[in-house]
């Protein structure tokens, strides 16, 4: 019952916060909304008590992400941006790609009907954290290497481009 | 009716913790205030406040009400929503991030899996009170503090970071109470296994908490204030409040993670048992102190008040030395109480040195440039942490899998990550010399 509701708070807060990151005018605004619907996943997450994927939305998104995203903002100049056209005009492929898309949705949803997932199971409570680890550096220790140098290299493309003499 | 009652029972204390915590941090926090202006006091060989009350120990309250009652002034042109919400955003960070930390061995709002993790993230999301605020003030002093205050922010979370990450490798476990328990059962804190892992965090907590000399944010000779430039009032306690929190927190993760938490110095060492009776007699010789100054303050009044303050230390005294005889309280013995009570005391007598020794930077290092802050976060304490985490990884390696005894393993890491500073601090002075020239060539 609490779960249920606790799930309907995090899914509307997500949601509405979700459409007001595109709707409002202001910037800053939107920015905020946006911590707001990470917030919310972050909750959903905490509720299927994957704390650690909780945390780690939190630390990287709102922690990290949205703190340069707010610091990019605020060197943009507002007013012009205030002015300037909120959408762009293009609403057919908009209709045809939000139809595209919910379809996709209807059709994942229609084939999930048969499962009910009833709660989380038992032996997932305890420590995922650890069991993160242990499949993030054991099982998968290639792809996560490969994942991590990928991310070294942007780095020092961004270094190299964005300094002039090093 | 009965379901929400038995919804409530388990989570019954950690509510009445989380009370307590949200009632008298505040309290709390006035009174550091009024710690730090007699530490600043003493060392510039003054007085500090002495009017409201016996020494100035009613000044936080003073403060407080004269604060609560001033006008509230918000900027024509300010953005008012996020002004509004800006200083609640500090403040809501900061307390939550207090809910993970064990005070006592049962005095512990949550014991997370994810504690130290779930304390650097949720106290990460303070930093979106300052920005904000800076940015909705819309004035060039709060926007240029902000700017600043999220920058320096950004750079010095990378060493915080990198320290307790060499403190967890230790400590192989995120429960903040798993954490000292097993310095406990170690027998020794982890700051005399990492040193260089509890400088680097003391260094960078130091530019976390935006404190002297790292306190750009808000220089007063440059930036007026600041961030908080066009706050005044209530509003601006709120971020007085925020950073006396975080404060609190940085101070909390050091006690935790490298100054054994709840424990006594000493823990295993039965000899030193007599380091039991520390808490109550220096709480009995502040009673004591109270009652020698009574007869000296110049008002009825004041000296009421000193008694009042002089029976509160001899209530604790007495709290704090019940457990030391052999007497039973309806069915638990006292010794059992000892490590709740004591606990608590210790805890926070560490918090307490911890930020005395940012008190005493703050008054004796003056502040450094923008440019030679970066440099310090970027070109020695990430470099520093980093190699740090990489010695003591293998290090634990080496006693826990190869069989090294840990004292030698840890102590060459620390000599290896030492020649590296020594290193990096002779080619940075080499290459700032080779820039600037001779005219600011010492800088």
């Amino acid at each position: 019952m609490l779960d249920l509701v606790l799930f309907y708070f995090f899914a509307t807060l997500a949601v509405v916060s979700a459409l007001l990151v595109v709707t409002r005018r202001n910037v800053v605004h939107s920015a905020i909304f946006l911590i707001t619907a990470l917030l919310a996943t972050a909750g959903i997450f905490l509720q299927l008590q994957a704390e650690f994927v909780f945390i780690v939305q939190i630390i990287l998104y709102v922690g990290g992400i949205m703190v340069l995203f707010v610091f990019v903002i605020m060197l943009v100049n507002l007013d012009v941006a205030v002015r300037q056209l909120q959408f762009n005009r293009s609403w057919l492929v908009g209709v045809v790609l939000a139809v595209a898309l919910g379809a996709q949705l209807a059709y994942a949803l229609f084939l999930g009907r048969t499962v009910h997932i009833v709660g989380v199971p038992g032996e997932l409570k305890a420590q995922n954290t650890e069991q993160v680890g242990q499949v993030l550096f054991q099982n998968y220790v290639l792809p996560f290497e490969i994942a991590s140098i990928l991310l070294l290299v942007a780095m020092i493309g961004a270094v190299v481009m964005a300094k002039k003499r090093i | 009716m009965n379901a929400l009652v038995e919804f409530f029972r388990p989570h019954l204390m950690p509510l009445i913790y989380a009370l307590i915590i949200v009632a008298v941090l505040p309290l709390i926090a006035g009174y550091i205030v009024l710690l730090e202006r007699k530490i600043m006091a003493d060392m510039q060989a003054r007085l500090g406040p002495m009017r409201v009350g016996p020494h100035g120990l009613l000044q936080p309250i003073a403060d407080a009400v004269k604060l609560l009652i001033k006008e509230d002034i918000i900027p024509e042109n300010a953005d008012r929503w996020i002004f509004w919400l800006a200083p609640l955003l500090s403040v809501t960070a900061g307390m939550l991030a207090l809910a993970a930390f064990p005070f006592g061995p049962g005095f512990q709002i949550a014991d997370l899996n994810i504690g130290l993790l779930f304390i650097l993230g949720i106290s990460s999301m303070g930093i979106f009170g300052i920005v904000l605020g800076g940015w909705a003030s819309n004035s060039h002093y709060s926007l240029l503090g902000a700017l600043r205050s999220s920058a320096q922010l950004v750079s010095y979370e990378t060493a915080a970071g990198m320290a307790v990450v060499a403190g967890l490798l230790l400590a192989g476990t995120l429960s903040t109470r798993r954490i000292v328990e097993i310095q406990a059962e170690q027998g020794t804190w982890f700051i005399f296994l990492a040193p260089i892992a509890f400088f680097t965090y003391l260094v960078a907590s130091i530019a976390e908490t935006n404190r002297a000399p790292f306190d750009l944010p808000e220089a007063e000779s440059e930036l007026v204030a600041g961030y908080m430039t066009e706050y005044s009032g209530f509003r601006w306690a709120l971020y007085f409040l925020a950073e006396y929190t975080n404060m609190v927190v940085v101070a909390s993760v050091a006690t935790t993670l490298f100054l054994g938490g709840w424990l006594r110095p000493f823990p295993n060492v039965r000899s030193l048992a007599f380091l039991d009776y520390v808490p109550p007699l220096l709480m009995l010789l502040l009673a004591g102190y109270c009652f020698y100054r009574t007869p000296r303050q110049p008002t009825k009044v004041q000296q009421a008040f000193l008694v009042a303050v002089g029976l509160l230390c001899l209530l604790l005294g007495v709290v704090l030395f019940l457990p030391m005889l052999p007497l039973t309280f309806g069915g638990i013995e006292a010794p059992s109480l000892k490590p709740a009570i004591h606990g608590g005391f210790w805890f926070l007598f560490k918090v307490l040195v911890y930020m005395y020794v940012f008190m005493w930077l703050r008054f004796t290092v003056p502040r450094y440039r923008f440019d030679q802050l970066m440099k310090l976060g970027w070109h020695f304490l990430i470099p520093i942490s980093i190699v740090n985490v990489m010695g003591i990884s293998i290090a634990v390696v080496l006693y826990r899998e190869a069989g090294w005894p840990r004292g030698v393993a840890l102590f060459l890491t620390t000599i290896l990550t030492l020649a590296v500073a020594a290193y990096l601090a002779v080619v940075g002075g080499r290459r700032e010399s080779a820039t600037m020239g001779g005219a600011e060539g010492s800088a």
